[in-house]
């Protein structure tokens, strides 16, 4: 601007290029690192999940497909089911309700209730099973109570749900609190202003707002309770065909060394787990502004 | 009804509020606190001498020492290795980045059971690296280093997936400015990038010591279990619950819950402090 008023011809001088900008590291630099993060990654992570699959097909396809269908292992898989169905939505409606009382309104104590929510990711699986057999079991407080009346809840498949919404209480909440209490509650005050009654507003409202959110937590829930093992563990009994998971069946295979037959009932858990990512990372991709709460809304 | 005040909550036009909060709070209450609850109950219930003693059993603290020092183990192996792949995952861009984050969350879907099992038929000795590890006269399965193995395998996202946010808003002008200075890669890494990092650093590496010292699944495989040498504490209370060791198994788990309380209150001042001085972290 100067050298123009003055008349003076405009020289830009080109800034000198070093061979890179000042905040990245030199090239042999940023590919030793990325070389060593595939390694590293790839010797603890993808091993692993490879390992599975080569030991689940090593007796042969058809060997693989019987112990599937073997009627213990079947047995298995509907009780995984079953649990997952009840553990699952059961937490959702929880994790809607809490994410909706902490995310929308104000009061003493928010953060205690926070906080609570997400304890039983820092209890070990195994005192979350331990904790039904003691209220429960046959020496536990409710013991007696239950044993007068006949309920069983200690290996059986009570205890197991109970143990499996222990351990995915917090999954639902934790993925909803972040946005809601980002997206605030401007447009519920709209649509209540506008005569739609509470539940219309939290139906047609909020409901739509999060529910890639909602899918998000749902997903993460279902996968750790289809694959939960220590709690369950503890409370199930162990009984074939009866209170057997997936993952303790594929304990009771491995230790009787049955490890093709085990590796077989692994490898359903593990495509779950794949299918758990690549849903995951789709849902990331695609809506990464509706899950994330650090994106406006 | 509206008109009346309540002070510990502030007023709002929305619904609800009464209804979902008391849901929450039965709901918490009924499947996670009133269990707990029943284990302090009945650890308070053994009196503190008796309480002491099966705290104090040397086969107990065995136990709790190695679940312990596995756990630092491996947390350090991830505090380390996940600040690099946080860092390579957001500042490099390369062939098959998406694909490396996506795999990070791996450890968290696949259920704990599939890993022991998949871990041990990889480092036991006729495996596909415990062959290799074998002439070197390295045992790793069946052995304290299969627990930091599996340990290191279950706790491996929570530093990548603290680290990352916090990573990717650090001000570049941070770092041009450290340059311009006269700073050296170096000395910016170490004194403007690292500094900023610490918080989430420390929150990852308490998340991952947390997760790694209850971890239970993953560890039995591979483990061996052998008192004294390779018993974690958790399986040290299934296998009092399968004696019927009631008082020992709540003992033991009432030392473990108290240290998981600890590391709690720990991981909160951390991203307290966090919020307070860098104004950011979750």
């Amino acid at each position: 601007m100067a050298a123009e008023l003055s008349g003076a011809p405009l020289r830009i001088s080109r800034p000198v290029r070093r061979g890179r900008s000042a905040t990245t590291e030199a090239p042999a630099v940023r590919v030793a690192l990325v070389g060593l993060v595939f390694v590293f990654l790839g010797f603890f992570l993808m091993l692993p999940l490879v390992a599975v699959f080569v030991e689940a097909l090593r007796g042969g396809i058809s060997a693989y497909l019987a112990a599937i269908v073997e009627p213990d292992a079947l047995a298995a898989i509907r009780l995984t089911l079953i649990v997952a169905a009840i553990a699952v939505p059961a937490n959702m409606v929880f994790g809607v309700a809490a994410a909706w009382a902490v995310a929308k309104f104000e009061f003493k104590g928010k953060s205690l209730l926070v906080t609570l929510i997400d304890l039983p990711f820092s209890v070990s699986p195994v005192i979350s099973g331990l904790v039904y057999v003691l209220l429960f079991g046959a020496q536990g407080f409710f013991g007696p109570f239950l044993d007068a009346h006949g309920v069983e809840i200690i290996f059986a498949v009570p205890g197991i749900v109970l143990a499996t919404i222990f351990v995915t209480f917090p999954f639902v909440a934790r993925e909803l609190i972040p946005l809601m209490q980002e997206q605030g509650s401007g447009d519920e005050e709209a649509a209540l202003s506008l005569g739609a009654s509470g539940f219309t507003t939290f139906l047609l409202v909020t409901l739509p707002n999060v529910k890639w959110a909602l899918l998000y937590g749902v997903l993460l829930c279902n996968a750790r309770a289809m694959g939960e093992f220590g709690a369950v563990s503890v409370v199930s009994g162990h009984i074939r065909g009866l209170t057997n998971t997936m993952p303790l069946h594929v304990e009771i295979l491995y230790n009787e060394y049955s490890f093709a037959a085990a590796f077989a009932v692994a490898s359903l858990l593990a495509l779950l787990a794949l299918f758990t990512l690549a849903l995951k990372t789709f849902l990331e991709w695609r809506f990464a502004g509706a899950i994330a709460a650090e994106r406006a809304h | 009804m509206r008109g009346r005040a309540r002070t510990w909550r502030k007023r709002s036009v929305l619904p609800g509020f009464g209804l979902s909060l008391g849901f929450t709070i039965a709901y918490l209450g009924l499947v996670v606190l009133v269990p707990l609850a029943a284990l302090v109950i009945k650890s308070a219930g053994l009196g503190a001498a008796e309480f002491w003693r099966l705290a104090t059993d040397p086969r107990t603290l065995a136990a709790l020492r190695l679940s312990f020092g596995t756990a630092l183990v491996a947390a350090t192996i991830n505090a380390v290795f996940g600040a690099l792949i946080a860092w390579v995952l957001v500042r490099y861009r390369f062939f098959g980045r998406r694909f490396l984050d996506a795999v990070i969350d791996l450890p968290f879907a696949l259920p704990t059971a599939v890993a022991g099992i998949a871990l041990t038929s990889l480092y036991a000795p006729n495996g596909w690296v415990g062959q290799f590890l074998q002439p070197l006269g390295l045992k790793v399965a069946y052995a304290p280093a299969g627990i930091v193995v599996a340990l290191t395998f279950v706790s491996l996202p929570f530093v990548v997936r603290t680290v990352e946010p916090v990573l990717a808003e650090i001000d570049r002008e941070l770092e041009e400015a450290a340059a311009t200075l006269g700073a050296s890669r170096a000395q910016t890494m170490f004194k403007v990038i690292v500094p900023a990092l610490l918080p989430a650093l420390l929150t990852g590496f308490a998340l991952a010591l947390a997760r790694a010292v209850g971890e239970y699944g993953s560890v039995i495989f591979i483990a061996g279990n052998i008192p004294y040498v390779s018993e974690i504490a958790p399986l040290l209370i299934v296998i009092r619950l399968e004696e019927f060791d009631y008082a020992g198994a709540t003992a033991v788990a009432a030392v473990m819950l108290a240290i998981a309380f600890v590391m709690l209150f720990v991981i909160n001042l951390l991203q307290a402090w966090s919020r307070r001085r860098f104004g950011y972290g979750s």
